[in-house]
């Protein structure tokens, strides 16, 4: 028993989750036609709903897991792992009938019905289930109500509302400016900036995947592989001092966690070139500055001539330019933090004398 | 020759009932027209009605399908609409000032036996976020951004945006420290928005001579909280944005989402 908690714990290392959900990102992809097969599928729920439900007999598992706050999650790995298989299915069985040179199946019903009432009770049937488990939840489950407010006893961890869990995880990796604010700024703006970007005309009104393969991968990377998957991270696995916990590991105060995390500028200056830290702000981190141009202006560059040129082509320069330019924005915080991981790099750019660490 | 016989079919006490409700004066100017079991009146029924004409009259066979829909944005719409009625009960018994709050809130824990408007208010509010990321996701996959849907798109990203808001002022109000602390931990960020945040990149260089123009008591998160720290004003900022100021925004938004789907052509579907 014990084994297995240990294994599970393994893999709730941040490192090891992450790379994790990367490689399931990646099989969901590439082998899709298995992925989608209902076999998959419910094997999938079926691990999910066996990992909860033994899970629950663990004491620390039952702490974290069964708090009251922290139920919709549970709700939501189930719903969006469900979601994600089914619109893959839907996708690929559309594919399929594409290949065969059929009509997708949205253009098969494509005849019209009266909304009364096929429309209006489909919403009522909806409408009353969705009544019976709000009601049922509400029943089983109090609201949570903690000692009252008390600016003078910090909760450790504190931990914003769920939804904004992968927020505060990127607060690991950046500094609060770009993890608060610029980057969830860029989100927003890049969502926004979807349809503007996104000019291939096909896979309008219907599940496909061969025919938005890009679209579709960049979207499921950032919102299942990123952005939800960083908020069960920040959930489950961060305890006191915002320190890793296995699900099943007892959440330890005292847990120390060695950070040894050492900027560009002090592995350039003191390690490489073996001299101190110059004292004028550009000359320390003009390497920094140089490695950061290259990602944000050079790199664009680089690829519209070569990798990306069909892009490039097709989108036209303001396209391409807000286009990568988001892409890059997303790609920074996983390349973070495999850069924290792989050499405990803290900035890239560290001019605390502004604030402006990156 | 057999002699053909009309059977008239004998009305039960139920039907004849019915048949005089609806020929009742009252009932007549209430309803329109007949029950919406011929297709003259299944058209009636949604063009007289002024909830079921956000709907068009008839809909491609798919965009019915939950297969296709999820049924997520219409979940959303209708816990956004149980939110506010439980909402508004929950406002009758809480009053957002350091001395109630608290206390109001285990009021309502102790002194209503069964209640659980607070918990369809929480857990409501969980499940509208869940289910507008689910409405988003569908949205994407089925590439029913694309255009002519670029400018809704658009209204439901900012509709995201509020529930998320929504969501976030009122986890405050139970003024408990898991309220408390949420907020003292989002809200810290806006300390550092670029700028405009007393501990952000750049702020410094807003500054009149010596005389700094942003600094804690004047930045972004002061603007947000009302004050240095989570107290008093925040609490009363957040409860009049939770309850008046972020719900008008959402349902104007709302109108302007559905009318768009209806100008926009309806549900997407294959052209």
């Amino acid at each position: 028993m014990d084994a297995i908690k240990d294994f599970f714990n393994f893999f709730a290392d941040p490192r090891v989750f992450f790379l994790l959900t990367l490689t399931g990102f990646i099989l969901m992809i590439w082998r899709r036609d298995v992925f989608t097969t209902p076999r998959v599928g419910y094997g999938l729920q079926v691990f999910l709903v066996l990992f909860f439900g033994l899970g629950l007999f663990d004491e620390n598992f039952r702490l974290i897991v069964a708090k009251p706050d922290n139920v919709p999650i549970v709700g939501l790995v189930f719903l969006l792992l469900f979601f994600t298989w089914y619109s893959m299915r839907q996708a690929v069985l559309n594919d399929r009938r594409l290949d065969r040179g059929e009509p997708v199946e949205e253009k098969v019903e494509e005849d019209r019905v009266w909304v009364w009432p096929d429309l209006v009770y489909t919403e009522l049937i909806c409408l009353v289930l969705c009544s019976v488990v709000l009601i049922v939840w509400s029943i089983v489950l109090k609201a949570p109500l903690e000692q009252p407010a008390n600016a003078a006893a910090t909760p450790n961890p504190s931990k914003a509302p769920w939804y904004f869990l992968g927020l505060q995880e990127m607060l690991v990796y950046f500094d609060p400016w770009l993890a608060g604010v610029v980057l969830p700024t860029l989100i927003i703006v890049g969502l926004m900036a979807i349809p503007y970007i996104d000019t291939n005309p096909k896979g309008s009104g219907y599940y496909t995947f061969k025919e938005r393969k890009a679209e579709i991968s960049i979207f499921i990377f950032g919102f299942v592989v990123l952005w939800a998957s960083l908020i069960v991270l920040g959930t489950f696995l961060r305890g006191p001092n915002w320190n890793f916990f296995g699900p099943f590991e007892y959440w330890d105060i005292h847990k120390l966690e060695a950070l040894t995390n050492v900027n560009l500028s002090e592995y350039i200056w003191l390690q490489g070139v073996g001299v101190g830290l110059p004292s004028n702000w550009f000359v320390r981190e003009f390497f920094g500055i140089v490695l950061l141009l290259l990602y944000i202006v050079a790199l664009p560059v680089i690829l519209a001539r070569g990798v990306l040129k069909t892009y490039y082509e097709k989108l036209g320069p303001p396209r391409y330019c807000v286009g990568i330019f988001l892409f890059l924005m997303m790609l920074s915080l996983p390349m973070k933090m495999l850069a924290r991981w792989l050499f405990n790099l803290k900035y890239i750019v560290a001019i605390p004398e502004f604030f402006f660490n990156i | 020759m057999t002699e053909t016989k009309t059977v008239i079919p004998r009305e039960g006490p139920l039907e004849r009932s019915w048949n005089w409700l609806t020929e009742t004066q009252i009932w007549k100017s209430i309803f329109r027209h007949n029950a919406p079991i011929t297709d003259r009146n299944r058209v009636l029924v949604v063009l007289s009605n002024v909830f079921l004409h956000l709907h068009p009259v008839r809909l491609r066979k798919s965009g019915v399908r939950l297969r296709y829909t999820w049924c997520m944005g219409g979940l959303s719409f209708f816990l956004f609409l149980s939110l506010t009625f439980t909402g508004v009960l929950l406002m009758f018994y809480y009053r957002p000032t350091l001395e109630y709050a608290y206390t109001d809130i285990v009021g309502l824990r102790e002194h209503v036996p069964l209640g659980i408007m607070r918990e369809m208010h929480r857990w409501g509010a969980h499940a509208m976020v869940i289910t507008v990321w689910l409405h988003m996701f569908r949205v994407f996959m089925t590439g029913s951004y694309k255009p002519p849907r670029e400018f809704n798109w658009n209204v439901g990203v900012i509709m995201l945006v509020l529930t998320l808001l929504l969501s976030f002022t009122g986890y405050l109000l139970p003024w408990d420290q898991l309220a408390i602390w949420a907020i003292t931990v989002g809200s810290n960020m806006a300390r550092a928005t670029p700028f405009l945040g007393s501990e952000g990149p750049g702020a410094s260089l807003l500054a009149l001579g010596d005389v700094k123009l942003i600094h804690a008591a004047a930045d972004a998160r002061f603007a947000l909280l009302g004050g240095t720290f989570v107290g008093e004003g925040a609490l009363l900022r957040f409860y009049v944005l939770h309850c008046v100021g972020l719900p008008l925004i959402i349902a104007v938004l709302m109108a302007v989402h559905f009318w768009r789907v209806r100008k926009d052509g309806g549900i997407s579907g294959p052209v």
